[in-house]
């Protein structure tokens, strides 16, 4: 690729029965300004979605929100898949309202790392931080990451 | 008189129309047998022979072609994944008039690349990979085509970082190669229009030749493109119209032939109800797809095998006992033209059933989902319920006067919500075959060609 590297690039999407199209425009934004390329998906997106834009764009990451509560049920056999179609080592994050009801959020965190997430975040994160672990997760160049590597 | 002369060498009738630009009339039409196989002049002259001499005999302003001769233009396209690049690929080969005979996806087997020397396409598309995304499906597929005994034209369309290693590796090898922008440059963007103009180069500097047509490019100034391209042209132009000249808007046409039915939109087709979500690759403004399995005459057989003896006799006004054996009749002796009452009430029957499948395999669905939110409707494919303004083309529509009914049995139906079928356009008939003449004067008499257009479609009801 003429020696430079290329755009770290994710795909970003809500899964499942979901409608909430919100935040997935102000994360593929965020993401966006923030030097990744972003494969966003958008709402209603199965995992087969994720998987069959991550083999396309030759995804870095994939980007998973969940805000309708099943969560839990949406992501079951994720990872699976993934590693069916020959993306055992893609990094996978999720995020959003994963669950319902007043539970401990490390045994929620402990549930989606088992199922193979490498990074889970509880409601009411900002995008900031999602993007800073991102870049160190995939270790990109510098501060400014995916950005200056262009 | 300013005359234009305009062929279309189809798969079974070589069929000739000549309008005068000056009063934007159609004069003369006359068609023969198609003769490919021996020498394709003979059919031309035979047709032309049919003109009235006044006629023959006039000197042309244009004399413009388009074939669906020698079995059309065949296209194999390859792509990575079934629902992203390769469907992007196929709709690209679509809409350039090819007939697609295979797609395949992923990283082609040696076993697929067997077949695929075996299949002996005309021309392939090959497409991967977003700009940026995937590299390595697309290089691979190069390498296994590069060993292939493949020599058709391959036309590179896939990931821009990948492409000129992909063109190096299949240009040594010594494959014709041509390289347009990637169908799918990101994940559910389409980009079809360069790859069709690509194909459409190919089509008119190489395969005309190839196809024994060069002679009748020597009568005519040039053929100009594939038929079904013709006919998806003069759509765009019934559709959008001129500078001075106003479209119909959003239509539809359905393309009943002997071997396949085509069904062209053009239009957005975004959703029309409130609380709809349109998922899946983008559809293009001007969308064509083919049923290769629908068809009159060489496909008549099939049409039983998929609508069953029951859905052509409801469609039917005669019984028409011995239905297989006639069917199995129709599709060997191709160039059958109906003189009887029942034989043309069977034609209808079947081209009936043909434009239903059609249609409803071209417009759009709604699937619906129950979430915590409730009950969701999600579209895939184009909405065409507000369509106002459906064609109906081909054969049938010249020779059966209620032919116009063929089209009312293709629209949305209360029964089926979910099938985005037009609700209540305007039908017409091209009764004087005139769309595929439109669409190969589009480019140079646009004016005329749209009121030629307007003047001879025939109105239903």
């Amino acid at each position: 690729m003429s020696g430079k590297e290329r755009k770290k690039t994710v795909v970003l999407g809500v899964l499942g029965v979901d409608a909430h199209v919100v935040g997935n425009k102000i994360m593929a934004h965020a993401l966006e300004s923030e030097g990744f390329k972003v494969a966003n998906i958008g709402i209603f997106s199965s995992q087969e979605d994720f998987i069959r834009a991550a083999i396309e764009t030759a995804a870095d990451a994939l980007l998973v929100a969940s805000l309708c509560g099943h969560g839990e049920l949406e992501c079951r056999g994720f990872r699976e898949k993934c590693i069916e179609a020959g993306l055992e080592n893609i990094h996978m994050v999720v995020g959003g309202n994963l669950v319902v009801g007043k539970q401990d959020w490390r045994e929620v965190e402990a549930r989606f790392l088992k199922m193979g997430f490498n990074r889970v975040y509880p409601p009411g994160i900002p995008p900031k931080r999602v993007i800073e672990d991102l870049k160190k997760d995939l270790n990109c160049s510098s501060e400014s990451g995916a950005r200056s590597s262009e | 008189m300013s005359l234009a002369l305009l062929i279309d060498f189809g798969s079974t009738f070589t069929k000739i129309l000549v309008v005068d630009l000056a009063l934007e009339e159609i004069v003369a039409y006359a068609q023969s047998c198609t003769t490919v196989e021996t020498d394709i002049m003979i059919g031309v002259r035979r047709a032309l022979d049919l003109l009235p001499s006044r006629i023959k005999n006039s000197p042309y302003e244009c004399k413009l072609a388009s074939s669906s001769a020698a079995g059309g233009l065949r296209m194999v396209t390859i792509g990575l994944i079934p629902e992203l690049s390769a469907e992007a690929g196929r709709r690209a080969a679509l809409g350039a008039g090819a007939k697609v005979i295979k797609v395949y996806s992923f990283q082609l087997s040696a076993r697929e690349r067997k077949e695929l020397e075996g299949l002996a396409p005309d021309i392939l598309l090959l497409a991967g990979g977003t700009d940026g995304g995937n590299t390595e499906v697309i290089l691979k597929n190069a390498r296994q085509l590069s060993q292939s005994r493949i020599h058709c034209p391959i036309v590179v369309a896939g990931n821009k970082v990948a492409a000129e290693e992909v063109i190096s590796i299949l240009s040594l090898a010594g494959k014709t190669t041509l390289i347009a922008d990637n169908v799918m440059p990101e994940v559910n963007v389409l980009n079809v229009e360069p790859a069709r103009a690509m194909i459409r180069k190919v089509f008119i500097e190489r395969i005309i030749e190839a196809k024994g047509l060069k002679k009748a490019e020597d009568f005519v100034e040039e053929i100009l493109m594939p038929t079904p391209t013709a006919v998806l042209r003069a759509a765009q132009l019934l559709s959008q119209g001129t500078a001075s000249e106003r479209g119909l808007g959003d239509l539809v046409v359905i393309d009943i032939g002997g071997a396949t039915t085509d069904v062209h939109s053009i239009g957005m087709g975004s959703p029309l109800q409130a609380g709809v979500v349109r998922k899946g690759l983008p559809e293009p403004l001007a969308k064509r797809t083919v049923e290769g399995d629908l068809g009159i005459r060489y496909n008549a057989r099939s049409i039983l095998k998929l609508c069953g003896q029951e859905r052509i006799r409801e469609n039917a006004r005669f019984f028409h006992s011995d239905l297989s054996q006639k069917l199995e009749n129709l599709s060997q002796s191709v160039g059958f033209l109906p003189e009887s009452e029942e034989d043309q009430d069977l034609d209808f029957a079947l081209a009936t059933c043909a434009a239903q499948a059609a249609m409803e395999r071209h417009a759009g669905t709604i699937e619906t989902l129950w979430g915590p939110q409730g009950q969701f409707y999600l579209q895939y494919g184009k909405d065409l319920t507000g369509v106002e303004h459906l064609i109906g083309t081909g054969g049938i529509f010249i020779h059966h006067p209620q032919a116009g009914a063929i089209l009312q049995k293709t629209l949305f139906s209360p029964g089926e919500p979910f099938s985005l079928r037009p609700r209540n356009p305007a039908l017409y008939m091209d009764a004087r075959y005139c769309l595929f003449a439109v669409g190969l004067l589009a480019d140079r008499f646009p004016d005329q060609a749209l009121r030629v257009a307007k003047k001879y479609l025939k109105k239903w009801n």
